[in-house]
């Protein structure tokens, strides 16, 4: 185990009730690096991200981020240190316009409003949606709505970014687009985490690949070595099976 | 070189932009209260002047309301608590202790905001509906309190000295004029402070934890901070409201100042005019307080109900066809037009 590791879930389990969500999960986060969390639906990588960000408490183990036991802090506090989220749903704030949505996140980093005003122009300018920032959030197009998602959390100014499904349901050109996003994101030293469960998206982009099964971690390593690996296969295959 | 400055200059800055729409508002509102301020000199009938006086109260107290649940999003139904404890505040002060009603609105203010605080904190654990019902229970059971409780005159009430007219005292028997001065002071002042909440951090906080808690979360929003924050400006401005009330009519009791119809006569106006606007709750007062107070006038006491009657037709009105309320027409054509100024 590397000092790299800028986030280290240690043997997190979460139940809801007789349901067990995640079990023992264990996962290194390196520093820098853009991690694909990929799984069938239901394997549990929504509610990691819930974990990592707060929203949900594991019944057992630990998260550490830089170091630091972060398990029982709330959302917000997590916020502030430095690990942002974006939501599978977008879950932009209806009654306010684009550039108000992104000074909500402004704000984590910046005490007063005018601050973090400029902040957030800066941001719909590097995800490319400045010419929208006094559009009304709800009459964004759902592509626009994700990289709304995308300027709030980076708003905040976050060390990680955990990324929930930013480029399902896009067109490719639209997704092309955003795995160019994710790229300049990371550029600027962000450390991305994303879930997808579209992998021919994802692989070519992430540098490490961590595949959930039923809640468990399945296999992890290059993207290319998870592809070929038997486990993960079967597991894909399966879903895919049932689903036809 | 100079041909590109000048083109730039209509697209001026997005920062540019905001501080200049800002501006505009603040010289909107200048506008606006000046000619109210004209009004009560135009209309000098004294009823008319006191549906002013009443319009511009309520629009003053919907926009109190209007800070915890248009912008914050947690809707009371029982501010009627809040606009007692200004009222009672104001006038136990004066009556018992020869504070003038300046003093007692803003001891009034305090005892509120502290109260809210105090009940917001197992309250906001409550989410939606169950706040709601929470918020007029417990006001319904403060009216039952007061009711009781000699010290402040129980069901008898408080009766206030008649004093010479003074703006010391807040007294004004012979001329109502100052009044309308009063209250129309009291939204532009109300007003103000939601204009600077807007663009603040608690502004931006409250929007966000009304439209999407969760995600205000992580994007490190204190949600339970924000809603007891909203909860203790309203409630301030709520009794300042009612302090003023009391000095206006000389003379309340508990039903007369707490029951359950001034809750509703706080949230109805905003939620008619526009929800979380700047104007909403005076667009709002502006229509149901002259329709009420000459629907009772025309029907005298038989027709108690019907301005309550009335408040359901608007709001079913309302929720049907406007559900942002009135407001949002205009807003509706100003982005339309953007839309077409920008292709």
């Amino acid at each position: 185990m590397s000092d790299d590791a800028i986030l280290r879930i240690d043997n997190v389990t979460l139940r809801f009730g007789g349901l067990v969500a995640n079990r023992d999960v264990t996962l290194d986060v390196t520093r820098g690096e853009i991690l694909g969390l990929i799984g069938p639906n239901g394997a549990g990588k929504s509610t990691l991200f819930n974990l990592i960000s707060g929203t949900y408490q594991p019944s057992a183990g630990r998260i550490l981020f830089e170091g630091e036991d972060i398990t029982r802090l709330p959302a917000p506090e997590r916020c502030r240190r430095g690990i942002a989220r974006t939501f599978q749903v977008p879950r932009s704030f209806d009654s306010m316009n684009v550039v108000e949505n992104v000074i909500v996140g402004g704000l984590a980093r910046h005490p007063g409003a005018a601050a973090a005003r400029r902040a957030a122009i800066e941001t719909l300018d590097f995800v490319g949606l400045k010419h929208r920032a006094d559009a009304v959030a709800g009459e964004l197009t759902p592509p626009e709505k994700r990289r709304l998602e995308v300027a709030r959390a980076l708003a905040t100014g976050p060390r990680v970014l955990l990324l929930d499904e930013v480029l399902t349901g896009l067109t490719p050109s639209e997704a092309r687009a955003g795995v160019e996003l994710i790229r300049k994101v990371a550029e600027r030293g962000v450390t991305v985490i994303m879930v997808e469960h579209v992998m021919e998206v994802v692989m070519p982009l992430v540098h490490r690949a961590v595949v959930l099964h039923l809640g468990r971690v399945l296999a992890q390593g290059l993207p290319t070595e998870v592809v070929r690996d038997e486990a993960v296969i079967t597991a894909y295959l399966g879903e895919r099976h049932r689903a036809a | 070189m100079t041909s590109t400055t000048l083109a730039a200059v209509p697209a001026a800055s997005p920062e540019a932009g905001f501080a200049a729409r800002r501006r505009r508002k603040l010289l909107v509102a200048a506008v606006v209260f000046a000619a109210i301020a004209a009004l009560p000199y135009g209309i000098t009938d004294v009823y008319l002047q006191n549906v002013l006086i009443l319009t511009l109260m309520y629009a003053a107290l919907s926009q109190s309301w209007n800070i915890l649940g248009g912008y914050c999003g947690q809707i009371s139904l029982g501010h009627a608590l809040y606009f007692g404890i200004g009222a009672y505040a104001t006038s136990v002060l004066f009556v018992n202790y020869g504070i003038v009603a300046w003093g007692g609105m803003l001891v009034g203010g305090v005892l509120s905001a502290l109260v809210a605080l105090a009940l917001g904190w197992p309250c906001f654990r409550l989410a939606g509906h169950y706040f709601s019902i929470a918020t007029i229970v417990i006001a319904e059971i403060g009216l039952l309190l007061v009711h009781n409780w000699d010290f402040v005159g129980g069901a008898m009430g408080i009766q206030w000295p008649f004093n010479p007219d003074s703006w010391w005292t807040l007294q004004f028997a012979r001329d109502k004029v100052p009044y309308v001065h009063f209250a129309l002071g009291l939204f532009a002042v109300v007003w103000f402070v939601t204009y600077l909440i807007e663009d603040s951090r608690w502004g931006y906080w409250w929007r966000a934890v009304k439209d999407d808690a969760q995600a205000a979360e992580s994007l490190g929003v204190e949600v339970f901070r924000s809603k007891m924050a909203a909860a203790a400006v309203s409630a301030f401005f709520t009794a300042i409201g009612g302090g003023f009330y009391a000095a206006y009519v000389s003379y309340i009791d508990p039903e007369s100042v707490m029951s359950f119809r001034f809750s509703l006569l706080f949230a109805l106006p905003a939620v008619l005019g526009g929800i979380g606007t700047l104007w909403g709750a005076l667009v709002g007062a502006a229509i149901l307080i002259p329709l009420t107070e000459i629907s009772r006038s025309y029907l005298g006491g038989t027709g108690s109900g019907i301005d309550l009657m009335l408040y359901g037709v608007l709001v079913m009105a309302i929720a049907l066809a406007r559900p942002e309320g009135i407001l949002s027409l205009f807003r509706r054509t100003r982005s339309a037009r953007n839309q077409e100024a920008t292709p």
